[in-house]
């Protein structure tokens, strides 16, 4: 059995990593701007690349469940593999749930998404200015747990590195002949 | 016989001068609205006004000798987000501190057939006054009638939008006018 992801995991995984941060520091960045064309631009900017998100987590979440990872390394503990599975678990709820609560809040607030400018996504929600509201709120509240849960992912892997001294961050990294 | 006779025909004649007597002119200003559409990087927006007077006559016998006036309070625009309706307020959209009326006076009125009719006028907005051609439509609904319709304006030409937002590449030229307005026959 492989010690390492997939290829196909492993960019997936590093693609989505750094389009996530992008996406949050754009979206600090962008709100607390003044109206202006360039804030308007962000904006469409980050519902483009959000919705391109959710697509890559929907081929990630597909090809996560169709091939099996590499087995956790014997020495964790029960509690450990626990927090492990649980950790992994809200990675992928919330990758979901960000883009999409993200969406809803645009449909509520009358900003309809059209993906690259030219692909309508349809409106689920009528506009609704007091849900607008509420969904924003819950947009940027599942980012501040998101911004947790990856300071926990980042801190365990680097802590299996460096401390436990096995291959749960390396086997992500690319390697030659991925 | 002679007599039944005379009171058909008054009957009639009254009830045809009635009819040609017909002027609407009471704007329900609760059933009318002023609205507008534009595109912005590819998404469709909308917003309305919710303060406007107008005033109206329109008899549909005599279409040629109808007239309209339309005021439009700038600062009672909806974009939709409080940060819009403040911004479309300062002086490089509106500058409704300075032109805090939009008005559109009609010059001519022309029958297109049916329940069509093209209204000519002139427009005024932020001090710029342009000649505008607005087809509308009249449908008679009991004793009101409601006039509706559309007309596209270029934002440019009102200097709706200067500085930074002067470029069309993020919020279009091109803003749709939709109104609907209700009036009742006198």
């Amino acid at each position: 059995m492989s010690t390492h992801y997939t290829a196909t995991a492993k960019a997936l995984h590093w693609v989505i990593a750094v389009l996530i941060f992008g996406m949050l520091g754009l979206g600090f960045y962008m709100t607390g701007l003044d109206l202006s064309p360039t804030k308007l631009q962000l904006f469409s900017w980050h519902k483009w690349v959000g919705v391109s998100v959710f697509v890559l987590v929907v081929a990630r979440l597909a090809w996560r469940v169709t091939h099996r990872p590499p087995a956790l390394p014997q020495h964790m503990a029960p509690i450990e593999r626990l927090a492990a599975h649980a950790g992994h678990h809200l990675l992928y709820v919330l990758m979901f749930a960000i883009p999409l609560s993200g969406w809803l809040m645009s449909s509520a607030k009358g900003f309809q998404t059209v993906w690259f400018g030219v692909l309508p996504l349809p409106d689920l929600l009528a506009k609704d200015k007091a849900l607008g509201d509420l969904l924003q709120t819950v947009h940027v509240t599942l980012n501040y747990l998101l911004i947790a849960v990856l300071l926990g992912h980042i801190g365990a892997a680097l802590k299996h590195h460096y401390f436990d001294k096995d291959d749960v961050m390396t086997r992500m990294l690319p390697r030659r002949g991925d | 016989m002679k007599r039944f006779a005379i009171a058909l025909f008054s009957t009639l004649a009254l009830a045809t001068s009635a009819a040609q007597a017909v002027e609407y002119n009471q704007v329900q200003a609760d059933k009318s609205q002023i609205a507008f559409g534009y595109q912005q990087m590819g998404v469709s927006m909308d917003g309305s006004f919710k303060t406007f007077s107008s005033q109206l006559r329109f008899d549909p016998a005599a279409p040629e000798a109808a007239s309209a006036a339309i005021e439009v309070e700038l600062a009672s625009v909806d974009t939709g987000s409080a940060e819009g309706d403040e911004e479309v307020a300062r002086k490089t959209w509106f500058n409704t501190p300075d032109f805090p009326k939009a008005r559109f006076e009609s010059t001519g009125v022309r029958a297109l057939g049916g329940n069509q009719y093209e209204v000519a006028g002139k427009l005024t907005i932020k001090g710029t006054t342009r000649d505008v051609v607005v087809p509308a439509t009249f449908t008679p609904q009991g004793d009101t009638g409601v006039f509706e319709g559309s007309l596209t304006i270029q934002r440019g030409d009102f200097s709706i939008g200067e500085g930074a937002w002067k470029a069309f590449d993020i919020v279009v030229n091109d803003v749709v006018i939709k109104f609907r307005i209700t009036a009742a026959a006198k």
